[in-house]
């Protein structure tokens, strides 16, 4: 029989004025095996954890219940405090009276009957309770980066820079993310592209970086300071050793009618092709489904072009495998489809265009070369309209709920660029809110408002209808004025709302990190873990987590970049003991716990068995304790209820809801 | 069935197998039972006629055991379940010699007996080789007839087909026998109101005796210890203590035989009470068919199991809650 103590805690207020802690102290001196209760205003203060330890070795206590906040909390506090007092940890059990009770509750009768259960719960599984003892697992100092963006980049060259190795795994032929399409940033309007590239070059450079472009994470397997990731090298059909980015192959090549990505197919591409002019590396990749040779088997002019002998049409994916002891996640954004707009006009108009595309449209490097005009006719705009919130803060399903945070700004620069160098120009943007927080950034609204005479209406745009003559119709409400605007345009620019990269529901997946509604990868605590997955190990950064900007991208990218230094400068981590076992008479060898492990720690070995008294040799599953997590996936998988997951015993589940149902 | 036997006879005489698995007469007309044969004198009461509904498949897990190839007669649908049981390391395929038989439906003799046949001497036409259209029963009422349609199993009804889908020796034809939809009765309890299901299910499962019988005829449910029998659990002592309990054994029992479940429809046909068990695991493959796409266990023992193997393109949990 255990010798439980149970301690309550005031919290303050936090508890105590919703909870009745001293009925609670009293129903839990009523339960079986409880010898000491006791109520504390704060509990996890210093004389609180004195009155635990002093409790304990006084009463002899074989197990603790500290009913108090979540265990997300201070379970590490009091876990740590009952084992300087000679209490193994794994007997501490926290009920959460304050999150799941005072502060979801306003009848002081009610919360204070459910405050009781709650304890009664976590008493009755502290008298399951057994010691438990945890293993250690080593770390590989090496951290990987999921994207090859200016998060990405900044997170390998802050980890690099702390003396450790790291990998980014980029999709695309070139690292450059997002940002190195853009043409001006805000709020200092210096070219993106020369203030980015030296970060590629840096990282390119960085002995201590590898960079797998053209790749993908293929497998995720293992755990905090022990991944084991495979990469797949997708096929470049060129050799990067011998390749000398002369670019002959890309002038040469016959096939040029594929949109280029880069350009936000605005334009064209070859289908050998660096995606832009400062990619790193700088060696092309052969589209296969574009080209010629793959096609059809008759070309090959890039091999015959090239001085280097690089191309190789032979060329195969190859899988790397490696050790990582960090992940960190950068994986990006997109726009959003514009489907569900069609009032806009896009899918109708050349001359209707995303933000993005009007960045391509406005770089000296875009389909027209820097020069503003509209794609239909090549003519010199003279009326522009912008619209606001395209698909961002959606109070139906069509578009997102949040807002996408940078549309403001960018637009803003947009408009001041073009009034700049194009002051004949009308700029005209329809806005719901102008959201400008951040340093300088209210300031830069303003400039564009009050020096460059943008033209700014609060107020949706309902439709926007090409004209015979080629002009855009845009139908407008004026809130301020409480007027009906009909204006004619000659090109729009929606700022469309930005999502997280598709590819990353693929990716959480294989580390098994979560993510929200709206596909944003979630932090293990909105304020205080914010750059950290729940998953340990992984960590976030960028716009993979939630809409930013480039300065907060690259801040968060450090934070992260921080968090992995300090897991990989550690030796050694401490295993949670709480794993599965396999109960070998009750096993059926049925593989169904096996393939259901996100870890691959179970395996199955012949074993000879004494099922009371019959000897036989059993195929019968078996644990890698090391790799177990303790997800506990197994254990509900098992249908013969073999698998039991220690600390979360299948009996100490069923004597909690017993305890509650009571 | 005289050619099945003369096999039979031949494998057992030639050694290639130790003992056979197949159907003896009963005691009744209706109700040939499950039984090992070892030597040609036990061969006497060999049948194979249109009452041998009893799955032989689980059987294997224990002749996997013994030494020797045991010879198993396998009907079509029976051999999803030796499948499924392949599949999970339950049953030796070294240890089976698998003799495919034809069927062409099997019968329940509790729709003869509904049709108010009663005090049966004899039945004809329920043998193998001819495809009777109807089955002559003696009474001591005198000679009734009745349409071998009509006194089918409910699970003839809904026929996996007539392709065996492992063996090593096939005798006699089979047929598909499939005339109606396997999914109408569950789509019928899927449109009533929850107080309508809870009451239908109430019902039904009040009925329920507790004899286990639908839990050791299942294929699926073939734990070395069940967790309804094992003291480790505190779910033994539990068992039938109230209503709640009672049917909490049928649910937890569809639970888990979900995904590995064949729908072979043994546990209904044993079922004294004659509660519909079967709809609780149509439901789930219904289920099954619908968020994960469409799959029968024990068809491809090499198959991904739907719900013990991951895939992107699994429904979110969201989906399967907002379905209900």
């Amino acid at each position: 029989m255990q010798r439980i103590g149970v301690f309550v805690c005031h919290c303050g207020s936090n508890i105590a004025a919703t909870v009745d802690v001293k009925k609670v102290v009293e129903m839990a001196l009523l339960e079986p095996g409880v010898v000491h209760a006791e109520d504390y205003q704060y509990m996890c203060s210093e004389a609180g954890q004195a009155k635990i330890a002093a409790a304990i070795r006084e009463k002899h206590l074989t197990g603790i219940v500290v009913c108090s906040c979540s265990p997300r909390m201070h379970e590490t506090t009091f876990r740590k405090a009952a084992e300087r007092a000679g209490l193994n940890p794994y007997m501490v059990e926290i009920a959460n009276i304050r999150e799941h009770c005072s502060w979801i509750h306003k009848d002081m009768e009610e919360a204070t009957k459910k405050a009781v259960i709650l304890a009664r719960a976590a008493i009755a599984k502290v008298n399951l309770n057994t010691p438990l003892k945890p293993g250690e697992s080593r770390v590989t100092k090496r951290a990987l980066v999921i994207g090859g963006g200016i998060a990405g980049i900044q997170t390998a060259l802050d980890i690099a820079d702390a003396g450790y190795e790291v990998d980014i795994v980029e999709k695309t032929p070139s690292i450059g993310g997002r940002m190195s399409q853009l043409d001006k940033t805000f709020p200092t309007l210096d070219c993106s592209a020369c203030i980015l590239t030296p970060k590629m070059v840096e990282a390119a450079a960085h002995e201590k970086i590898k960079i797998y472009t053209y790749s993908e994470v293929e497998k995720v397997s293992g755990f905090v300071g022990d991944f084991t990731v495979d990469i797949r090298k997708k096929a470049r059909s060129v050799d990067m050793d011998k390749c000398t980015g002369c670019g002959v192959c890309q002038e040469k090549c016959p096939s040029r009618k594929t949109p280029s990505e880069f350009n936000r197919g605005l334009n064209t591409r070859s289908a050998i092709y660096t995606p832009f002019a400062q990619a790193i590396p700088n060696v092309p990749v052969i589209d296969r489904e574009h080209c010629i040779k793959f096609q059809t088997g008759k070309c090959g002019v890039c091999a015959k072009v090239c001085q280097a002998g690089a191309i190789d049409y032979g060329q195969k994916d190859e899988i790397v495998t490696e050790k990582y002891g960090a992940i960190v996640v950068a994986t990006g954004f997109d726009t959003i489809k514009l489907d569900n707009y069609d009032e806009y006009a896009y899918s109708q108009s050349k001359d209707v265009i995303t933000s993005l595309e009007l960045e391509r449209i406005m770089n000296a490097a875009g389909p027209t070369k820097g020069h503003l005009e509209r794609l239909s006719d090549g003519k010199a705009p003279k009326e522009m309209v912008f619209i606001q919130c395209v698909g961002s803060r959606c109070s139906d399903n069509r578009g997102k709920s949040y807002c996408s945070k940078i549309c403001c700004m960018y637009t803003a620069k947009h408009a001041m660029l073009i009034r700049d160098k194009y002051p004949d120009v009308n700029v005209t943007v329809f806005y719901i809110d102008v959201r400008t927080p951040g340093k300088n950034f209210d300031e830069f609204y303003r400039r564009a408002v009050e020096q460059y005479g943008v033209n700014y209406i609060k107020g949706q745009v309902g439709k926007v209808a090409p004209q015979p003559d080629g002009r855009l119709l845009v139908q407008a409400s004026d809130l301020l004025d409480n007027r009906q605007i009909k204006m004619e345009a000659d090109m729009v620019v929606l700022a469309t709302a930005i999502e997280p990269n598709p590819d990353v529901r693929k990716i959480a997946t294989m580390l098994t990190a979560s993510i929200d509604t709206n596909n944003f990868l979630t932090e293990a605590h909105a304020k205080l873990r914010p750059v950290e997955s729940p998953t340990a190990g992984i960590f976030l950064s960028g716009v993979c987590q939630g809409p930013k900007d480039i300065p907060e991208t690259v801040e968060q990218a450090g934070a992260a970049a921080v968090k992995a230094i300090g897991l990989l400068a550690k030796d050694k981590l401490l295993t949670n003991p709480c794993t599965a076992q396999s109960d070998i008479l009750l096993c059926n060898g049925c593989s169904t716990c096996a393939n259901v492990c996100p870890y691959g720690a179970i395996t199955y070995e012949d074993k000879e068995v004494n099922d009371h008294g019959i000897r036989e040799t059993r195929r019968v599953a078996v644990v890698n304790s090391a790799l177990c997590q303790g997800c506990g996936a197994c254990t509900v998988a098992c249908p013969s209820g073999a698998m039991d997951l220690q600390g979360f015993s299948n009996r100490q589940i069923i004597a909690e809801v017993d305890a509650i149902c009571r | 069935m005289q050619k099945l036997i003369d096999r039979i006879r031949e494998l057992l005489a030639d050694g290639t197998v130790a003992r056979v698995l197949g159907w003896r007469t009963g005691d009744l007309p209706y109700n040939p039972e499950p039984a090992y044969f070892e030597c040609e004198e036990e061969l006497q009461d060999f049948v194979y006629n249109g009452f041998c509904g009893a799955n032989l498949s689980k059987y294997m897990i224990e002749a996997s055991r013994l030494e020797g190839k045991t010879l198993v007669c396998l009907k079509p649908c029976d051999t999803y379940s030796f499948n499924q049981l392949l599949k999970e390391h339950r049953v030796d395929r070294e240890k089976a010699y698998i003799i495919g038989v034809g069927c062409k439906g099997k019968l329940d003799i509790e729709k003869i007996k509904k049709q108010g046949i009663k005090g049966i001497e004899s039945i004809s036409g329920a043998e193998i080789e001819e495809a009777a259209e109807s089955l002559t029963i003696q009474t001591i009422y005198g000679e009734k007839t009745c349409a071998y349609k009509d006194a089918m199993l409910e699970r003839c009804h809904v026929c996996k087909g007539k392709e065996h889908q492992i063996y090593d020796e096939l005798i006699g034809d089979s047929s598909d026998t499939t005339d109606a939809d396997r999914f109408a009765q569950v789509r019928r309890i899927e449109a009533m109101s929850p107080q309508e299901k809870f009451a239908f299910f109430q019902n039904e499962l009040s009925k329920c005796i507790r004899c286990n019988a639908c839990r050791n005829v299942c294929p699926a449910c073939s734990c070395r210890k069940c967790v309804f029998d094992s003291t480790k659990f505190d779910s033994s002592q539990k068992a039938n203590a109230d209503s709640f309990e009672e049917k909490m054994f049928h649910i937890i029992r569809a639970f888990h035989v979900a995904g590995r479940c064949t729908d072979c429809g043994e546990c209904s046909r044993v079922c004294p009470q004659g509660i519909p068990l079967h709809l609780f695991n149509r439901k789930f493959i219904k289920d099954i068919n619908e968020l994960y796409g469409e799959y029968q266990a024990g068809e491809d023992i090499t198959a991904d199991t739907p719900l013990t193997h991951f895939t992107f393109g699994d429904a979110e949990p969201s989906i399967v809650g907002e379905r209900g």
